[in-house]
């Protein structure tokens, strides 16, 4: 199992594969299509993030050590981006989460979809991700 | 005044426009959210800053004056421009949302009481929706909703039954929908609430920047609209009200500028329009403001419309070929707006990717949830026009549009 930060040098690695913008995010809207689809019972109001423009939801479960993430957004770059975060974060400790950096978002060039605050999600749902880490710690 | 509409020569006055944006030409249709500013409105606030700037109405001295002078004369152009029967009728804000806050917390306070009822439209932003829910709840009011229909036009045979059925107090409408582009009809709108002696505030924030309003032709009671929608800087707003009104209301603010004698015994207050400006005004953007105007005043008369009317036209056509794209809000009478929807993709989605080629649009709900509720809709894209947009920025745009859903689906 790869670390996050091996996970994020992947990600960072893949996306300096391509020279233009259109074909980076072809890339992440692909990533979005491809994200597991989230059980519907997990798409509670408990488990919603709602931005101003985009729904996310997500959902976490603690297997073993580890912590594996569920979501889901009604905006297709939002899911890719989903998908990017669930591939680094998703599987492990809590501990390991809490201390994420999560450097890779700026360095593929997407940290404008982190600046819209307002808009869609992301920003509280990395939140509501470390927020899990730091319950689930707090648990065991 | 000029004689000719040189659209070469406009885009040149404003000097955001030429500049690249993620490598693309600027292509700017979120007018309806902001209007960019001609170079004279930029020139003067680097005046003012440069070389008048003081605390105005109290100061003796000559920069005081120079001030003071500035920033009364923008409200002298105000009267002219809206018709207006005395500058005293001009009340200076922050902007839209505050002008009409201001007239729900004084006027509504002394006015509604349990029962009462105000009417809003389906069409309006939360800022004409929320401040009348805030009074109205306080005062045991209520607040009531003229329909529309599926075009997005207001239902006005539903409106006269709600006036004729109801204690209608107030009636709040917008001029021009900011989310579909809709002109309401607001000289019926007020000639039938007056005939059941109810008072009119008309929002007025995406009307002054497309065509001329006369307050005292239309009889309005009150008018707000922001100076940053008029091509004018942030953070100024006006509301316009009747003297007979605007008298009898109390103070909203209490502080410096808006009192006439301060004792710990008693406060007596200021007359218009100082009653309503309490503190120190945000007097270097009104003074820029005043630049807005004559600015709007030097294009050839009607040229704002017709290029306007070109544009929206246009855009109608081009966006309609494009399959699955519906357009919401296709009233008759509509100003230089289209919002739509592509079946299967999120609007978010659009507006990411066209800013990437350089295309600025709006969306997402439009602050108009109550309206996207009536469509069924989560949000829609929203490109709005200027004067200073051209034909081939639509061009442009749809070309970008196109890419986009290629891109999404």
């Amino acid at each position: 199992m790869a670390t996050i930060n091996e996970t994020q040098d992947e990600l960072i690695e893949e996306f300096g594969l391509f020279e233009d913008w259109a074909d980076k995010y072809e890339y992440l809207i692909d990533l979005g299509k491809k994200l597991s689809p989230m059980n519907e019972a997990f798409k509670t109001e408990e488990n919603v993030i709602k931005g101003c423009q985009s729904k996310v939801w997500l959902h976490a479960e603690k297997h073993g050590d580890h912590i594996v993430f569920f979501a889901d957004s009604e905006a297709i770059i939002v899911k890719g981006m989903i998908s990017m975060l669930i591939r680094v974060l998703s599987n492990h400790t809590p501990a390991e989460i809490m201390q994420a950096d999560l450097y890779f978002i700026d360095q593929i060039g997407m940290a404008q979809h982190l600046a819209q605050t307002r808009s869609n999600g992301l920003v509280a749902m990395v939140k509501q991700m470390k927020n899990y880490a730091v319950a689930f710690n707090a648990m065991a | 005044m000029a004689d000719k509409f040189d659209i070469e020569q406009v885009r040149k006055d404003f000097p955001i426009l030429d500049q690249q944006v993620n490598g693309a030409p600027l292509v700017y249709f979120d007018n309806a959210a902001t209007t960019q500013k001609p170079q004279m409105v930029i020139d003067a606030l680097n005046h003012y800053y440069t070389r008048d700037n003081a605390n105005i109405h109290r100061g003796l001295h000559t920069l005081a004056e120079r001030a003071t002078t500035g920033y009364e004369l923008t409200r002298k152009k105000l009267k002219d421009f809206l018709n207006a029967e005395s500058t005293d009728q001009i009340i200076f804000t922050s902007g839209t949302t505050a002008g009409i806050n201001l007239v729900a917390q004084t006027y509504g306070r002394a006015n509604f009481s349990k029962g009462d009822v105000i009417l809003v439209s389906n069409l309006e932003h939360h800022s004409n929706i929320v401040p009348w829910q805030m009074i109205a709840e306080e005062k045991g009011a209520e607040v009531q909703v003229i329909p529309v229909d599926e075009a997005g036009v207001l239902d006005v045979k539903a409106y006269v039954e709600l006036l004729d059925t109801n204690r209608v107090k107030f009636v709040a409408v917008n001029h021009v929908s900011n989310a579909i582009g809709t002109i309401n009809p607001i000289s019926y709108i007020i000639e039938q609430a007056h005939r059941v002696g109810a008072k009119v505030l008309i929002d007025g924030a995406q009307s002054v920047a497309h065509f001329e309003i006369d307050v005292q032709a239309l009889d309005i009671d009150f008018l707000a609209f922001s100076a940053h929608k008029l091509f004018g800087p942030t953070g100024v707003g006006v509301l316009y009200g009747k003297r007979t009104l605007l008298e009898a209301m109390p103070p909203y603010q209490g502080g410096g500028e808006m009192i006439k004698e301060v004792s710990f015994a008693g406060t007596t207050y200021n007359e218009l329009p100082y009653k309503f400006e309490a503190g120190t005004p945000n007097i270097a953007d009104v003074y820029a403001f005043g630049f807005a105007l004559d600015y709007l005043k030097s294009l050839p008369k009607n040229a704002v419309w017709e290029q306007e009317k070109a544009l929206l036209d246009y855009a109608t056509e081009q966006l309609m070929q494009i399959d699955g794209l519906r357009i919401v809000g296709q009233a008759p009478e509509k100003i230089a707006v289209v919002s739509f929807v592509i079946d299967g993709v999120h609007p978010q989605d659009i507006g990411v990717l066209l800013d990437k080629f350089g295309v600025a649009i709006r969306t997402g709900h439009h602050c108009a949830q109550p309206l996207m509720a009536r469509y069924e809709l989560v949000g829609t894209c929203r490109a709005s026009f200027a004067f200073y947009n051209t034909k081939s920025e639509i061009d442009l745009f749809v070309k970008a549009l196109k890419r986009t859903i290629t891109m999404l689906s």
